[in-house]
């Protein structure tokens, strides 16, 4: 309302310090709350913008391509290896790596999230190893897991679904004790069995945290791939980068990570889209 | 909602239809029935409690306990489920121990009253109110349901300032 607020200020000396009682005096609303509100194309022009300034800085000459090749450069390397059939081997074999690791990860982490947040045994036993473990950056154990499972996919599998394992354990058990309570006696009071109370009361509610829980691990799985893949792999984008990177191709090596960033987009998109569909009654 | 209504019967031995007929019936008796698809999220805090004590129907129960059903409601939808409770009791099919702390749900709704004294919890007094309460509903009621709450209060009301002083010191 600065239309309002002006006029007020106008009549403000003729009228001196005294308010008008007589009027109702129009009153800004103020306690909106602090919400700002994603827009719709501030996002894509802003993307657009840099990019835009990225290719000029190129174009005219003012950074060496060397060390930071335009985005034109980027997208023609990019062209050339889905042409040459390379981008699909190594996405395929990074997607494979990710996609089972991850999937192992969760499921036992699922099954001993549950069990931590269930079991008073399973919680004491758990949380003491889970605690000493989580921390352990998973990468470090790279080379002892390739001595007990050889070199080749297992290892760099292993290394996935242990750094989901841990992330998605303390997500599924914080997300198991915060489930009202309330809830959880009322579905006992009525006599409801165990297994349909953690079916019916306990999976739902503990099922927001659980999907919090989806978008870490994701990250997490594809930060591990792309380290293992760069310790020692021949397909793979991690592979790809590093290779790329030594033979001083920036152009490929960008590529590669424009991949991942797409990669990583349509990963967050697919657990929006189930949220939708799994929260829709939130 | 249907679906909360239902699951305490979910793992009975009462069929589909049977169980149907139950959450239909305790649905009506609630007056929720058009409100069936609605999520939690949809409904009001009063509609809310009306479904919690819709899934108790359910199950038919013989007695019913309600720990201090309205004390987390709005004054409005408090007597308008008062009055529910009043319909709800009045087949005389199903008995129901009702906790509050509010002496005018106390002499409204209750047959016997029975004051509790603070920790250790003993019984001090039980009070039998003298109307059906089909007669407490007339304007001529209203003077005796007065008297009674003042009754009720007199008995309490030290204890209730000692509870007072107690919380301050925690």
């Amino acid at each position: 309302m600065p239309s309002a607020r002006s006029s007020m200020l106008d009549r403000a000396p003729s009228q001196g310090t005294q308010p008008d009682e007589s009027k109702p005096r129009p009153v800004e609303f103020r306690g909106a709350g602090f919400t700002p509100s994603a827009g719709r194309y501030s996002g894509w022009i802003a993307l657009a913008l840099v990019i835009a300034l990225w290719q000029l800085a190129g174009s005219a000459g003012w950074v060496n391509p060397l060390f930071l090749p335009p985005p034109s450069a980027i997208a023609i390397a990019m062209y050339k290896l889905a042409m040459s059939g390379a981008l699909w081997q190594h996405v395929s074999a990074s997607v494979i790596r990710i996609g089972s690791g991850w999937v192992l990860g969760t499921v036992a982490g699922v099954i001993v999230g549950f069990g931590i947040g269930l079991s008073t045994l399973a919680r004491g036993v758990g949380i003491t190893f889970i605690s000493a473990l989580f921390p352990i950056p998973k990468i470090a154990l790279l080379p002892l897991l390739i001595l007990w499972l050889g070199i080749g996919e297992e290892p760099k599998i292993a290394t996935i679904a242990l750094g989901v394992f841990f992330s998605t354990a303390i997500s599924v058990y914080s997300g198991v004790d915060a489930v009202p309570r309330n809830l959880i006696r009322m579905a006992q009071s009525f006599n409801v069995p165990f297994h349909a109370i953690v079916i019916r009361v306990i999976w739902p509610g503990a099922l927001p945290s659980i999907l919090a829980g989806f978008r870490i691990t994701a990250s997490v799985a594809l930060l591990l791939v792309v380290s293992a893949e760069m310790i020692g792999a021949q397909f793979g984008i991690g592979a790809f980068v590093l290779q790329a990177g030594n033979l001083m191709q920036t152009d490929q090596l960008l590529a590669g990570v424009v991949i991942l960033s797409l990669f990583g987009l349509a990963v967050g998109k697919l657990i929006n889209m189930l949220e939708a569909r799994l929260l829709h009654w939130r | 909602m249907e679906a909360n209504v239902e699951f305490p019967l979910a793992h009975t031995a009462l069929d589909a239809a049977a169980r149907r007929a139950a959450v239909d019936d305790a649905l009506r008796r609630t007056g929720l029935s058009e409100f069936c698809g609605a999520y939690p999220k949809q409904l009001s805090g009063g509609m809310r409690q009306r479904v919690g004590i819709a899934r108790a129907l359910a199950v038919r129960p013989a007695i019913l306990l309600m720990d201090e059903p309205l004390s987390a409601l709005d004054s409005q939808t408090r007597e308008l489920l008062m009055e529910d409770f009043i319909r709800l009791l009045a087949d005389g099919a199903m008995g129901a121990v009702y906790v509050t702390h509010n002496l005018e749900e106390a002499v409204r709704i209750a047959d016997r009253i029975v004051v509790l004294s603070r920790r250790p919890g003993r019984v001090r007094e039980v009070v039998t109110i003298p109307m059906t309460r089909d007669e407490r509903g007339g304007i001529d009621a209203r003077g005796k349901l007065l008297s009674l709450q003042n009754e009720l209060w007199s008995l309490i009301r030290e204890e209730a300032i000692d509870a007072e002083r107690e919380v301050q010191h925690a």
